[in-house]
């Protein structure tokens, strides 16, 4: 590996770092034109990045390309950050997902608060960290650089309704990164390291009396990430917060849930292998139930929707609740089945959340809470300011109204888009193959993956009939090209990945190969870095 | 001494859960700064309580770690005060903001029915 490829590794945190500090170097507000310009580019420049990463890591046998060892310290005294399947997969779907909201946002949003874009790139900076990192305690840094940047951006726009959901967004999130302390701090106790590889081969030598302290950690510590990923009865917060998030905002925030899934499924997996004897799959039975759960509480609640932002923040707790009670089942197959389905569905709730402000655009404030009153708002007074720019798009509802069945496809997983494959592949791997017998957890899972799916056909046709067909009397929105685009795109990637199934589902069976067997994972962590091993290391 | 921080961790952390469990705002943020102080200390308790010895190195005494607490915890509470500190005060804004938007400091954005 050359050193450029090296460097490559950390580009996704120092990238959106220094493009959020020269925004604020330029003068923050005062340069909107200059700082939206500067996050376009440096999100295409990730995109690059991360498109980069992800064939290099495709392309080496072990499935991590390689340890980035900041300071050029040796693994376990120091921090690390590890690229490899799962790392650079969630990398780049954080990049399409911000480049798609950046462009959203030009059309009016950025201009609805201060800071839109410098907080935007520390957000990714935060989450593209949160991925890459191999250390327990500088996860927790990289988690709250996320959170204090989305704490920003859902109170983007401000209003009663952003700040009274951002203050509850806020508080639990807090009271989660305690817990989240807790956790680590309870594990570095019992086990004296940080780092995730040096963790995971120590565990299993934890004597039987220190195991319980090593389990509460860990407890303690999912308890945080699960409340992050939006796991029931955790996830209370989440849709308030999601649904009234500016959209590119809430767009973005449909892979916040994924990080604490995918953190979980990655320390999951490393902490309570095989190996670790009597602690192997601790605590696998609350992800597959809680999962369940909050498949269940989101369904439900999406049923419940009155309106179709509630209903897209309702459908990504479904979401997030398949990907964990699918990890929950423990098995290689089912983790790369899962893993193809978040993608997917993240990038159609992602695309939703824009559509539904595109959709609602043309109706009264609060006109579909109550039916029956809708015949008294009669005609719409259009408030839309002059200054908006871009094209207008021709024909608009009939784009709106195929991006809408688009979206629908994915997220109830209908064919022929990539939903149903990603849902397809989950209940195949569910059943195994044919002699073996299906367990009792695994058909109740089938059964609620499959009503999920069968609520949220007719939760998203409701929604689309109200938003597309009986309300003659609406105005037509006036959507830009820059804001219809991004959802196309979208959509586009969601039709890529149907097309591409069997690469992309062949890279999502060997990152869950390289999850459930770590061992590749650690040997290179800990493995001392070239031109090192003659330096002295004390304390070892 | 492990006795009077177990207690002292104990209050702060039972103190905080109260009330953070409150329905005023201002209540919420006392409690979460009474959580994150009981955390600090718990976390400087991990590191294995010790009086009189050096955090880092003392002469004479190089290569030793029986000789020293362990620096890393502390490293750790250093991160975490700041971190909480700053998110302290972007809450205590949010909540100026939420007071004045909605004319009320319940955390649901309005007084309950009575």
């Amino acid at each position: 590996m050359n050193r450029f490829a090296d460097h490559l590794m950390v580009a996704p945190i120092v990238l959106p770092l220094l493009a959020g500090a020269t925004m604020l170097v330029l003068g923050g507000e005062r340069r909107r034109s200059v700082n939206a310009a500067l996050n376009v580019v440096a999100s295409l420049c990730l995109l690059g990045v991360s498109v980069a990463l992800i064939r290099n890591v495709d392309a080496s046998p072990a499935g991590v390309t390689g340890v980035y060892r900041l300071g050029d310290w040796p693994a376990p005294f120091a921090i690390v950050l590890v690229v490899d399947r799962l790392a650079a997969l969630m990398v780049l779907l954080t990049s399409l997902l911000a480049t798609t909201a950046v462009v959203f946002s030009l059309a009016r949003w950025h201009r609805v608060g201060v800071l839109f874009h410098p907080l935007f790139q520390f957000l990714l900076m935060g989450v593209n960290g949160a991925f890459l990192t191999g250390d327990l305690f500088n996860l927790f840094v990289f988690v709250e650089i996320l959170l204090a940047a989305s704490y920003g951006l859902a109170l983007h726009g401000s209003g009663a309704a952003r700040v009274t959901a951002g203050m509850q967004y806020i508080v639990v999130n807090l009271a989660a990164s305690l817990l989240f302390l807790i956790g680590v701090s309870l594990i570095y106790g019992v086990a004296g390291t940080l780092n995730m590889a040096d963790l995971a081969a120590r565990v299993p030598a934890i004597p039987a009396e220190d195991r319980a302290f090593l389990e509460a950690g860990a407890g303690i510590l999912g308890i945080a990430l699960l409340a992050k990923a939006g796991m029931w009865p955790l996830c209370f917060w989440l849709p308030g917060t999601y649904a009234v998030a500016p959209p590119p905002v809430a767009s973005m925030f449909a892979i916040l849930t994924k990080v604490g899934a995918c953190i979980v499924l990655r320390l999951w997996l490393l902490l309570f292998r095989p190996e670790a004897a009597a602690s192997a799959q601790f605590g696998g039975e609350w992800l597959l139930f809680g999962g369940m759960a909050t498949m269940l509480f989101g369904t439900i609640g999406s049923l419940a929707a009155q309106d179709m932002a509630r209903l897209a923040a309702f459908s990504v707790l479904v979401s997030s609740g398949t990907v964990l009670a699918a990890v929950g089942m423990g098995q290689p197959a089912i983790t790369g089945a899962a893993l193809f389905y978040l993608v997917s569905s993240t990038l159609g709730l992602s695309a939703f959340f824009l559509l539904v402000e595109l959709a609602e655009r043309g109706r009264e404030p609060g006109a579909d809470m109550i039916a029956v009153t809708r015949e008294l708002y009669g005609e719409e007074n259009d408030v839309d300011d002059s200054a908006e720019i871009g094209i207008a798009v021709p024909a608009t509802m009939g784009f709106l109204g195929l991006a809408f069945i688009g979206c629908a496809l994915v997220i109830s997983g209908l064919p022929p888009l990539s939903g149903f494959i990603g849902k397809f592949a989950l209940l195949a791997a569910a059943l195994g193959p044919p002699p073996a017998a299906v367990s009792t957890a695994a058909w109740t899972f089938m059964v609620v993956l499959i009503l999920a799916g069968l609520a949220a056909i007719v939760s998203l046709t409701r929604a689309g009939i109200h938003a597309f067909w009986a309300s003659p009397e609406r105005a037509v929105p006036r959507v830009r090209l820059v804001e219809l685009a991004p959802v196309i795109v979208l959509l586009i990637l969601c039709g890529v990945q149907t097309i591409q199934a069997g690469p992309v589902m062949r890279y999502m069976r060997a990152a869950a190969q390289s999850l459930h067997v770590p061992d590749d994972y650690i040997r290179g962590v800990l493995r001392p870095a070239a031109g090192q091993t003659n330096h002295s290391r004390g304390g070892a | 001494m492990e006795i009077v921080l177990a207690l002292g961790i104990g209050v702060l952390a039972g103190s905080g859960v109260w009330l953070i469990l409150r329905p005023r705002t201002f209540q919420v943020i006392v409690g979460l700064s009474l959580l994150s102080y009981a955390v600090n200390l718990f976390i400087i308790s991990m590191g294995r309580l010790r009086t009189g010895s050096a955090p880092v190195l003392i002469e004479k005494a190089a290569g030793d770690p029986s000789q020293f607490v362990d620096p890393l915890p502390q490293a750790l509470v250093l991160t975490a005060i700041v971190i909480s500190f700053a998110t302290t005060a972007l809450l205590l804004v949010v909540l100026l903001a939420a007071r004045g938007l909605t004319g009320t400091d319940h955390v649901d954005g309005r007084e309950p029915e009575a």
